[in-house]
């Protein structure tokens, strides 16, 4: 993969994709060349992927979460993009999945590998069993992972129905966080010990919010940094008395462009 | 053909939801059901054998790590035993017909992954203990299904296949209109739900008779949308007596004598000319935000459909009104969505509705779980919305959607052309809704479930999602001259509207149909859901097809725009209908409603003691009514932040759950510049004047507009009128009176009215110990405004931010008591409702404007339900700081309006300044730093300062002897106002 000074992303959108356009402003404001691309392109010439450096599944509702949240993509996605999106993968690609686009990405298999015994993890129903629009604070273990290099905390919104991480077992639990791939969880404003509902917002085993691949360059969160870009889109910018330049979303679209810089 | 079961159960460890909402739902009504097992499935119909179902259906149908699954013939006892003393099972299923979104999803993807499927259906299936009939009666009526959409089967389910429909024999059927008498074109009119009157029959028989030909059914069914009150507003747009005490008035056409005057007389100002882009025409009202975009506005209720099944009801309700933007100028993209409910209580006794009433608890929950499900689908945040409780309200809820869109100037017109194909784009047509605009132009009564079972029906937003991305692109590349939505009435009213100064010919077989079966009339007035007719050049329409083609949408020449001046319907080459558009639209008898409004005489008012002795438990209680109780529960299902142009959410603060004014949002994400949009309502006043409920709720949209810091001079206005019955000249004089408000107000203001809608008839008969009742709403009038914000980085909230801040008041508090909370909550009735005095308040709405404008304010909420007391609770709840108040001196320059005051009692002042609901009024917090820049900003306009922020945390409001009249801890305050619907 040929490194570029303004990386190419995919933006990918399907039917009920809904968070494409600001997550390519996102992409673009921190200095990539973002394009979004109808997931009908990107069957019909797999190919077109490898021209690109960064591929992003954004947020939404794709086909409507009708059979569980992001499904029917992932059958999709496996089906029929699945190898190329592995070789993407392999050459030094950046993958990101936002919400719908991290239980896409989960449920494909491409981001924790099934074992023998099938997938590993899922991102189901909140306990609240309903969809739940608010922000949370996040405490980051980067390790590796390239989307989150140089963050420690972010206060970013979540927006979902199906975003409660649930491991297989125990096995499964201990081995991701040995392997340093829960890089992301919710955590008590305050800094209490025990992070409750509504800090951590859907019952998340472990508070997980995010997850990465072993290599760190495929990350799923179900928290949404493109909804806090600019730094008037906090719920509390009015009560600041001077203004940052950015929100905290900002950094993760950073750190995958200057990757590539 | 096998009908293979799959059923999918939570695994074990994991919690059964269905379960648990059953059994919490069957305790509430003392069912005494002990335990129950819930399962969730899909019938599938094919020729596979079973391993191969169960291996692909597992990939796809259920969640390998929190669910599991089996799969066997339908109802096998070997495959699917019952849980261990739990016998009885029952089946629930949507009725055939029904949308089933997630049906058609599974059987597109089991159909992907190789399996070779006929036909899915959904289902959900019960295990419970054995259960007397009565118990199973009611847990299948009240918690297990809505009958209107679903089946409820106890026992094994005897399906034998799941194809719908029958191949369709065409049958021209003419109607023998010409020799029916008064009576028998009643009778008829009735029985086939054309909801006509009998002048309008009249006309209608004697337009065929001087044709020489008898009517067909489609060309009655076409009268019947086009001339329906839900279609052509023919009360509010017709001629109207007015009797205002001893004078009448004749209104020719009530509306345009009254909103739309208002707009006209604004329109002479050049200003508001260069503002208003398109109103009163269009879908929806136009009005310019910036030097590319425009922002188009449109509230539309669905009443009847959410009274009945709530769910589809506010579901497709979402849905239509997001198509009116979308159907605006070339198509507007929808940014943001309201909603304003109005149910009963929640608290409201099971054993006192009326028969085939729903619970309001149980709409309430079913409403708004269909906003959330179609808002957060389409991918437009919910920003801004109200719930009012009455119990008025039982059998007839309120529920009001609204749209805004961000349309390029360019393309904020459309012309239809002689030679377009008439295109129809998006979902397809089936038997849904069938008579919905007739439907909901009538009155309910018990039996409307079973007479207009077909009326209800539920959205797929992902349709309506695809739809929308196609249209957008589509427009960009000019691929269509006109475009408008299917909303009620279904192509009959969106062909003949956009053929209405043209022509057209209609090929009704060419439409794409969801089943067979169909007649080519329930193929003209169907009222499926999630489409738009497209008028497209005929060199355009290849690209436009293939443009639809790429993204899976479906799109069908359907017909020809000509100039004939006539509306031709065909099937299959046979003429089934030729009306002349002229006549359908015009040839409408236009009959004199009388109207009549009698004043009530003005009782001087005072308050009783017992009223007056703890004002701190009268501000609990204020906090506690469900009206003004925190919709926390509501706002978070709602993704109000999707889009990302966010600034002002619904809930602000420093725990984020403090009551906002107004939604703020930066529509284009390189821009500074936002748009504020905010509602005002207030039924209660309208029991005693509708005039001061009209203004006043005119003053409450634009002061919430106002106090976040939208531009008085750019604010623009919808009305949504829901009234009873206004054949009674009582309830259309009251109407009349509240137009009037809008008429006098909004000039005065300076607010155009750029749309509106109306609904009437929301009154429900019923019998009740061998008596006929009836009930009805009160007279609803909801205010929808937009407005710009030039910079949004000085917006402000209501939360307090610090301790020393000055509190003002701005604004004049008067003796006006009738329908304020404080008389609610004390059982009181008398006095005259708060009024509007038009130029003092715009004056009073600049100031303020400028004083956030120069960054002087760091909170500002407007004063509403329960006055100062309640606004001053929720700023300092919300911002985490006390705050201490001291009332003014009643001698103060501040001086009330009213007349008869009783001006020598001290206490009966302390309760006017703490609850007494005067519009125009704001509470704003300004750093000492900036208090004389605000005083000098505010100059000559009515302004006091009340008191300070303060670091503890306590409402401590003191009258001018010193004496404490409200002193509580902001945890209790906070407490009172968010439990009662925390659910």
């Amino acid at each position: 993969m040929v490194s570029a000074s303004r990386p190419r992303i995919i933006v990918l959108r399907a039917p009920g994709t809904n968070c494409d356009l600001e997550t390519a402003y996102a992409f673009q404001k921190a200095g990539g060349l973002p394009e979004i691309l109808h997931i009908n392109r990107v069957t019909e010439s797999p190919a077109t992927l490898l021209q690109a450096q960064i591929f992003c599944i954004p947020g939404g509702f794709s086909y409507g979460d009708d059979l569980a949240a992001g499904q029917v993509l992932a059958v999709r996605l496996q089906k029929y993009i699945g190898d190329v999106l592995r070789e993407f993968h392999q050459r030094g690609g950046l993958i990101l999945g936002i919400c719908n686009g991290f239980q896409a990405l989960l449920k494909s298999g491409l981001l924790l590998a099934p074992d023998s015994r099938g997938p590993v993890a899922t991102l189901t129903w909140n306990d609240s069993h309903r969809f739940e629009d608010r922000w949370v604070t996040l405490a980051a273990q980067p390790g590796k992972c390239v989307f989150l290099a140089g963050i420690e905390t972010m206060e970013l919104p979540v927006a979902h129905a199906e975003g409660k991480f649930v491991p297989r077992d125990v096995q499964v639990l201990e081995q991701l966080q040995n392997s340093g791939q829960l890089v992301l969880r919710y955590t008590a404003r305050r800094g209490e010990k025990v992070v409750q509902y509504p800090a951590n917002p859907n019952g998340s085993i472990a508070d997980v919010a995010g997850v990465c691949d072993p290599t760190g360059r495929i990350f799923g969160l179900m928290p949404h940094p493109e909804r806090h870009i600019d730094p008037t889109q906090h719920p509390q910018w009015t009560r600041q008395e001077k203004l940052p330049e950015v929100g905290h979303g900002m950094a993760v679209f950073q750190n995958a462009v200057r990757y590539f810089q | 053909m096998t009908l293979w079961e799959v059923e999918i159960r939570p695994a074990e460890g994991q919690f059964d939801f269905e379960a648990h909402r059953v059994l919490s739902e069957s305790a509430d009504l003392q069912l005494g059901i002990p335990s129950a097992y819930a399962r969730r499935g899909y019938l599938v119909q094919c020729d596979e054998p079973v391993d191969i179902v169960r291996s692909i259906a597992g990939q796809v149908l259920a969640d390998p790590i929190v669910e599991c699954l089996e799969v066997g013939p339908l109802g096998d006892a070997r495959c699917f035993a019952a849980p261990a003393e739990h016998p009885q099972l029952v089946y629930v299923l949507l009725k055939p017909g029904v949308m089933d979104p997630v049906a058609l999803t599974a059987q597109t993807t089991l159909r992907e992954l190789g399996l070779n499927v006929n036909a899915v259906r959904t289902f959900r299936k019960y295990w419970f203990p054995p259960l007397p009939d009565d118990q199973r009666q009611v847990l299948a009526a009240k918690i297990l299904a809505n009958e209107s959409i679903e089946q409820v089967v106890w026992g094994s389910l005897a399906l034998e296949h799941l194809e719908l429909g029958s191949p369709y024999q065409f049958r021209r059927i003419e109607v023998p209109l010409e020799e029916m008498d008064d009576e028998q074109l009643r009778e008829f009119s009735r029985q086939k739900q054309l909801y006509l009157t009998v002048e309008e029959m009249r006309a209608v028989r004697d337009y065929f008779r001087g044709l020489g030909r008898a009517p067909t059914d489609i060309e009655l069914e076409t009268f019947a949308q086009t001339w329906s009150e839900h279609c052509s507003h023919k009360t509010l747009m017709g001629p109207v007596d007015y009797t205002e005490g001893q004078n009448t008035y004749r209104f020719q056409n009530l509306l345009r004598e009254t909103i739309f005057r208002a707009t006209e007389v604004l329109l002479q100002q050049e200003s508001c000319r260069h503002w208003c882009v398109s109103v009163f025409r269009d879908n929806a009202g136009v009005v310019r935000f910036d030097e590319q975009w425009n922002l188009v506005f449109k509230v539309e209720t669905h009443n009847h459909p959410s009274a009945i099944e709530p769910y589809g009801g506010a579901n497709t309700g979402i849905g239509g009104v997001i198509r009116d933007p979308l159907g605006t100028g070339l198509g507007a993209k929808p940014i943001a969505n309201t909603d304003v409910f109005c149910f009963a209580p929640p608290d409201t006794p099971y054993e006192s509705l009326p028969p085939g009433v729903l619970h309001p608890r149980r709409i309430m929950k079913g409403v708004v779980a269909g906003v959330r499900d179609y808002g957060n689908r389409m991918g437009i945040p919910t920003v801004n919305g109200a719930i009012v409780f009455d119990s008025r309200y039982l059998a007839n809820p309120l529920v009001y959607c609204g749209t805004v869109g961000l349309l390029p100037h360019r393309y904020s017109f459309k012309s239809v052309q002689p030679g377009d194909l008439i295109v129809v784009i998006g979902g397809r047509t089936g038997r849904d809704g069938i008579h919905g605009a007739t439907f909901s132009s009538a009155e309910l009564s018990s039996d409307s479930e079973s007479v207009s079972g077909g009326a209800v029906q539920i959205g797929n937003p992902i349709t309506e999602k695809m739809l929308l991305d196609v249209l957008l692109q589509a427009r960009d590349q000019e691929l269509y001259r006109a475009i408008t939505d299917c909303g009620a009435g279904g192509f009959s009213s969106a062909i003949g509207e956009m053929a209405r100064h043209l022509g057209a010919e209609v090929w009704l077989e060419k439409a794409p149909l969801k089943y067979e079966g169909l007649s080519y009339c329930e193929i003209w007035i169907s009222e499926s859901q999630e489409r738009m007719i497209l008028a497209v050049p005929p060199e355009k329409w290849p690209k436009l097809e293939q443009l639809c083609r790429a993204e899976d949408v479906e799109a069908a020449v359907i017909g020809q725009f000509n100039s004939s001046g006539k509306l031709r319907l065909l099937y299959d080459g046979h003429t089934v209908g030729e009306l002349d558009l002229e006549f359908l639209h015009e040839g409408r008898p236009r009959p004199v409603r009388p109207a009549r409004y009698q004043p009530s005489t003005d009782a001087s008012f005072t308050l009783p003691p017992a009223s007056l002795t703890d004002h701190t438990a009268t501000l609990h209680r204020i906090l506690s009514q469900f009206s003004v109780a925190s919709k926390e529960w509501v706002i978070r299902q709602y993704d109000h932040e999707v889009q990302g142009a966010s600034v002002i959410k619904p809930l602000v603060g420093v725990e984020e759950d403090g009551p906002s004014d107004a939604a703020v949002l930066r529509p284009v994400l390189d821009s500074y510049q936002g748009v504020a949009i905010a509602c005002g309502i207030n039924p209660r006043y309208g029991d005693f004047d509708t005039y001061a409920m009209a203004a006043s709720a005119i003053d409450e949209a634009v002061r919430n507009c106002v106090a976040v810091g939208a531009d008085p001079n750019r604010i623009a206005l919808l009305d949504n009128f829901c009234w009873g019955n206004t054949e009674r000249p009582e309830t259309l004089g009251s109407l009349v009176r509240a137009a009037l408000a809008c008429r006098d107000v909004a000039i005065e203001f300076q607010t155009p009215f750029i749309s509106g809608k109306d609904s009437l008839n929301n009154e429900f008969t019923f019998e009740r110990g061998g008596q006929s009742e009836s009930i009805s709403i009160p007279g609803t009038l909801l205010i929808s405004a937009i407005g710009i914000v030039p910079d949004v980085r000085r917006c402000v909230t209501i939360d307090v931010k610090q301790p020393g801040n000055h509190i003002f008041l701005v604004g004049h508090t008067g003796w006006e008591w009738a329908g304020t909370h404080f008389c609610l909550v004390h059982g009181l009735r008398g006095g005259r409702p708060p009024t509007v005095e038009p130029r003092r308040a715009r004056r009073i709405f600049l100031a303020v404007f400028r004083a956030i404008r120069d960054g002087l304010v760091r909170a500002c909420h407007d004063l509403s339900e329960g006055g100062l007391a309640v606004a001053a609770a929720e700023m300092a709840f919300a911002g985490g700081w006390g705050v201490e108040l001291t009332l003014p001196d009643p001698a103060c320059a501040v001086a009330p309006i009213a007349v008869a005051d009783p001006v020598d009692d001290p206490d009966q002042w302390d309760a006017m300044w703490l609850f007494a609901e005067s519009n125009s009024r704001f509470l704003c917090e300004v750093p000492p730093g900036s208090r004389d820049a605000f005083l000098a900003t505010v100059q000559g306009v009515p302004v006091v300062e009340l008191g300070k922020v303060q670091s503890h945390d306590r409402l401590v409001i003191r009258n001018q002897a010193g004496k404490v009249l409200i002193d509580a801890p902001l945890g209790d305050l906070k407490h009172s106002w968010q439990s009662p619907l925390r659910w």
